[in-house]
């Protein structure tokens, strides 16, 4: 903040680029909450280990970028103040991150849609010209290469399985394919951070995405939903009726007891 | 579900060079789903840079009641120990 004379436009930059980060961080956030649910509940004592470390791994990208989100943001929040201390309307994960786990299949397919939208993601992202983002990115993208392996293995195995298994994760795409318009829809603060090399562009990750999607799903013998024109708008803070009881039960013990320490 | 997963048995490679060990069994559905379970299980303090694993039914192991045919017959042959050579001074760490 301490350069001389910005350029107009530029002084806004940090304050937009804080509410971009903020997206990426509560997406991941909100999904590791979700799923550390399942912990104790998993088909299979394997199964349990596994998502808990999908968890972890996302609460732990969601850490870097709060942090770094607080710091860009300038009013002193930490990632402690940001995850625990914001109402619904400040959130901006993505509307399908929200979703309720279901069952086993609706979690599989919901992981498999954020983790193929985190590869070209975070794949873009590696090569920001924002260094710290991008060494946050490039490190994300390791995790999720593992988390893309665990939640399409998974969605071949339940979709090509049996008859009930099939019906299952296709019923789930259908459920939550509404929500995928948003991935790839830019908003007016997505243009912006493109346009500065900060972010990728959504438009042209979008046609790898698809063709991943059609893949897997083939792979799977399941069938692509047809597009839905509502794109639904979780990244500017409008979201289902899901995200306030999941922050309900993140957010009770430090709205309860602020600043409790154990 | 997973009394209905065939049984692997799991081998670590701790570092590069080192062989690899055995740490333990899981469930798994197939052998894919057997390495990323290890991963899961037995890799979570960076344990390891490779994982083995093997269907626990295609091991096969002696058997305890054929101990003594198997392996008393090696105790009186101490001269297959190789400490009967006279060691040059010269020769360090040996």
């Amino acid at each position: 903040m301490s350069a001389a004379l910005p350029v107009a436009g530029e002084a806004a930059q940090p304050a937009a680029q804080a509410r971009y980060v903020l997206r990426l961080a509560d997406t991941a956030l909100v999904l590791g909450q979700r799923l550390s649910a399942w912990i104790g509940h998993a088909p299979a004592l394997e199964e349990d280990l596994g998502l808990a470390n999908l968890s972890l791994d996302l609460i732990g990208q969601a850490r870097l970028l709060l942090t770094y989100a607080g710091e860009l943001e300038g009013r002193g929040r930490d990632e402690d103040a940001l995850a625990f201390l914001r109402d619904a309307p400040e959130f901006a994960n993505l509307t399908l991150a929200e979703q309720p786990n279901g069952d086993f299949g609706q979690t599989i397919v919901r992981q498999w849609l954020i983790d193929t939208w985190q590869l070209q993601i975070y794949q873009g992202l590696s090569a920001s010209r924002d260094t710290r983002l991008a060494a946050i990115a490039a490190k994300a993208l390791k995790e999720t290469r593992y988390h893309y392996r665990f939640s399409s293995g998974w969605l071949v195995r339940l979709g090509d399985g049996t008859d009930e298994s099939h019906a299952r994760v296709q019923r789930a795409l259908d459920e939550l394919w509404r929500f995928t318009t948003e991935l790839f829809t830019p908003d007016e603060l997505d243009e912006r951070m493109s346009a500065a090399g900060i972010a990728p562009a959504l438009a042209q990750l979008a046609p790898g995405w698809s063709a991943r999607i059609d893949q897997d799903l083939a792979t799977a013998t399941l069938r692509r939903p047809a597009a839905q024109p509502y794109p639904w708008h979780g990244k500017c803070g409008v979201h289902s009726e899901h995200l306030g009881h999941l922050l309900g039960e993140m957010q009770h013990l430090q709205r309860t007891y602020p600043a409790a320490q154990w | 579900m997973s009394e209905d997963w065939p049984l692997f048995e799991v081998f670590i490679r701790s570092r590069a060079g080192l062989e690899h060990k055995h740490v333990g069994s899981l469930h798994a559905a197939d052998a894919r789903m057997a390495i990323e379970h290890a991963r899961d299980v037995y890799t979570r303090r960076q344990e390891g840079v490779s994982i083995w694993v093997v269907r626990s039914v295609d091991i096969r192991a002696s058997d305890p009641e054929e101990a003594e045919a198997l392996f008393e017959p090696a105790r009186d042959k101490v001269y297959r120990h190789p400490t009967f050579y006279a060691i040059p001074e010269e020769v360090k760490n040996l």
